[in-house]
């Protein structure tokens, strides 16, 4: 009933442009961009506009700058032309950059210390703090839209092959006999994964506490080197390739293409991020259900949590030359601290299956019975609490300078072995050289 | 029977071509004299610090095997892409400039084309050839063809050159069709007489008097493969599978904009652009020899 009537009063708000234009030009203006389409964009922007009825001090503008990457080239772009915006989305493949950004960004633990606006971020789930916290623990952007990658299944194509559809593959051997069965039993593409590269190189990588890169995948300095070439991931990437020769897997595309797939009907199995869980809600025309990424059983220690995608705020500096006033900072964090409120998490949480950042905000969820009601909107944030209860330098993150292009580096790379043109280790060896060349170039341009 | 003024004003011609001098000036050069200053420097993404590294970036990018391999793929990409749109176009716009019924309806249709963004024509032949959603590339696989782009880099350079020329062909024929139709109908009608058949005709009257058009057209063509492709390449493949569709331009943008590598990537943009001079003055040494203006 409250919702209703905040978004109502937002409504209204909206409604009333004209008259409130005047009382907009006295507020402090906030430009936010973010990289989210519908309907997880439009219930952010439904999220700015309540905060910008909920006072009348601050006035936060959202804007939509595209893709996740093309956000983040427009706000470097703003920022060198001293256009920055004040609050910016960045995917978590950005973080390294941000991290080194220097003066570009005003670090969320210097604007609580400077505004003394309270966020209680020791509240935050720790795998998600953590990844954009400084290794001394001191936190530099705001944790929002987290998510991680999961397994989703067709129910029916499991019945049809003669499978438990209550029992989803827990292991990879499992999941290669499941393929087979399916295959057996017509389906034309039992398995294939979306994010080739998150799910198949970096949540593997973490749940089997293997390093992508040295230094703590990048968290201890600039100086890491990649090792994705390590016997574990040179196993898996030839358990994909012999896989896919068998017709059990499909190479579906970079980034989220393989997507379309799953709700299609099309490929049985998928690996995919926890946010496309309303996609298929809204398109599948058949049960299916959600299971944890599966595991090499005979790795040691197997499984660890995985690691979080998604994106966080970060608040930036207008320009090289140019700071933010007292006021302005002020604003950005009273937007931060009411993104924090575990009631506004709890419902992005259940509205769009991304993670409940807020251990307040999953206590909640829990208690109110949604996870029973709706089977398998829990499994994101077991799979990130799963293993030994701590997090080890390998399943912490990763915070790689210059990720985006090592991305595109993995898949071109992975690319190749699935066309059979290189084995699973000339593929991996392959992209840590040229992978490493990014992050020495990376080092050299952040050194001073 | 030539008139000619004469100004005496010194001044006036300098005048009169300022503007486009100017534009040139602020719009070309200086931009272009900008990228040579930037692929001299080292600098962090948010232009924090900025080193001078003389030509390091050049050195980077030349001496990187994966640059190499995509000088080849434009090689194969700017004659596929020239070849095939000027050849169609050609072939249109001699048909179309025959009596045939309807001949305006098909000169209006094959235009039509060049309206398109190329980002929406990639859309539309991925609409056509996606292995699972597009209609072509769905029978072929059901016929057992195995069709797929995102792995087969013959299929996804095909797909890509054949999307890029497409989009071109209508270009190419409104100034085919121009140029055919600019020929004196006294002269084909002579030739008729004589007992030319129209193969005959096409090859020793036609093909001959519309040379400029061609030469004019084969510098616009390759520059257009070389820089306004990249469109379609990112909508259709995104440079892979691997980096089989990775053109020059491509690799602009990838260093550019994924890396915000700004420093290779214009140090990348600077060869393109020396690249394509040294194309266009062999065109004009070479080709333009034999290439006979009215």
């Amino acid at each position: 009933m409250s919702m209703r009537k905040v978004i109502l009063g937002a409504t209204l708000a909206v409604g009333l442009g004209v008259a409130g234009t005047a009382s907009a030009q006295q507020r402090v203006q906030i430009e936010f961009w973010h990289g989210l389409t519908p309907p997880p964009g439009q219930l952010l922007e439904q999220i700015v506009a309540d905060f910008n009825a909920a006072q009348n001090t601050y006035q936060v503008n959202a804007a939509f700058k595209g893709s996740y990457p093309e956000t983040m080239t427009a706000a470097i772009a703003a920022f060198r032309a001293g256009t920055a915006p004040h609050i910016v989305q960045m995917f978590e493949v950005g973080t390294g950059t941000m991290m080194a950004a220097g003066r570009a960004v005003k670090p969320l633990h210097e604007l609580i210390a400077e505004t003394g606006v309270q966020i209680d971020i020791n509240d935050y789930v720790p795998a998600v703090r953590g990844y954009y916290a400084l290794p001394d623990g001191r936190q530099m952007s705001m944790p929002f839209n987290s998510s991680t990658t999961v397994m989703f299944y067709n129910k029916d194509a499991f019945q049809k092959a003669g499978l438990d559809p209550e029992k989803a593959p827990e292991t990879w051997p499992q999941l290669v006999d499941a393929a087979r069965k399916l295959k057996a039993a017509g389906v034309a593409c039992p398995f294939t994964t979306a994010w080739p590269t998150w799910a198949q190189v970096e949540n593997f990588s973490a749940i089997h506490n293997v390093p992508l890169a040295t230094q703590g995948n990048g968290f201890g300095g600039l100086n890491a080197e990649l090792r994705i070439n390590n016997p574990t991931m040179v196993r898996h990437l030839n358990t994909l390739v012999e896989m896919q020769k068998e017709g059990l897997f499909r190479y579906g595309g970079r980034d989220s293409a393989a997507d379309a797939l799953f709700p299609s009907g099309e490929c049985a199995i998928i690996h995919g991020s926890s946010g496309l869980r309303g996609r298929i809600m809204r398109e599948a025309q058949f049960q299916w259900g959600t299971a944890m990424l599966p595991f090499y059983p005979d790795v040691q220690g197997a499984p660890f949590n995985s690691i979080i995608g998604g994106a966080s705020f970060w608040a930036m500096n207008k320009g090289p030359n140019a700071t933010r006033s007292a006021e302005e900072n002020k604003g950005i964090s009273e937007f931060f601290r009411f993104l924090a409120q575990p009631s506004l998490i709890a419902k992005w949480h259940t509205e769009t299956g991304f993670l409940p950042v807020r251990v307040a905000a999953y206590e909640a969820v829990k208690a109110s019975g949604f996870y029973q009601q709706n089977p398998g909107t829990d499994v994101p944030i077991l799979q990130m609490l799963r293993g030994p209860g701590t997090t080890t330098e390998n399943t912490r993150g990763i915070r790689l300078g210059g990720f985006p292009e090592i991305r595109v580096i993995m898949q071109e790379e992975m690319e190749r072995a699935f066309q059979g043109q290189q084995t699973a280790q000339q593929a991996l060896d392959n992209a840590v050289t040229r992978g490493n060349v990014v992050l020495r170039n990376f080092e050299r341009a952040n050194r001073s | 029977m030539q008139r000619r003024v004469i100004f005496d004003d010194k001044l006036l011609p300098y005048l009169l071509l300022f503007p486009q001098v100017a534009v040139t000036l602020v719009f070309f050069i200086w931009p272009a004299l900008q990228a040579v200053w930037q692929s001299t420097q080292l600098q962090d993404v948010f232009g924090l610090s900025t080193q001078f590294v003389w030509f390091e970036n050049y050195t980077a990018v030349l001496t990187d095997p994966g640059y190499v391999g995509s000088i080849r793929v434009t090689a194969i990409f700017a004659a596929s892409v020239t070849g095939l749109s000027m050849g169609l176009a050609l072939l249109f716009a001699v048909m179309a400039d025959a009596n045939i019924r309807g001949r305006e309806a098909y000169q209006a249709l094959l235009i039509w084309p060049y309206a398109l963004a190329p980002a929406v024509a990639a859309v539309l032949w991925l609409f056509i050839f996606h292995p699972q959603i597009g209609m072509v590339g769905r029978t072929l696989n059901q016929a057992g063809v195995p069709w797929d782009y995102k792995l087969n880099n013959g299929q996804a350079l095909s797909l890509v050159i054949l999307a890029s020329a497409w989009k071109q062909v209508s270009y190419n024929f409104i100034f085919f069709l121009a140029a055919l139709q600019s020929i004196p109908k006294s002269v084909i009608e002579a030739a008729a007489i004589d007992g030319a058949g129209p193969r005959r005709r096409f090859f020793t009257i036609q093909f001959p008097l519309i040379a400029p058009t061609s030469f004019f057209l084969l510098i616009v063509n390759v520059t257009y493969a070389f820089f306004d492709t990249f469109g379609v390449i990112h909508a259709l493949t995104q440079g892979g599978p691997g980096t089989a569709t990775s053109t020059l331009i491509y690799n602009v943008y990838k260093a550019g904009m994924v890396a915000q590598d700004l420093g290779g990537s214009a140090a990348q943009s600077v060869i393109l652009m020396a690249f394509v001079i040294a194309l266009t003055a062999v065109q004009f040494r070479f080709v333009e020899r034999r290439v006979h203006y009215g």
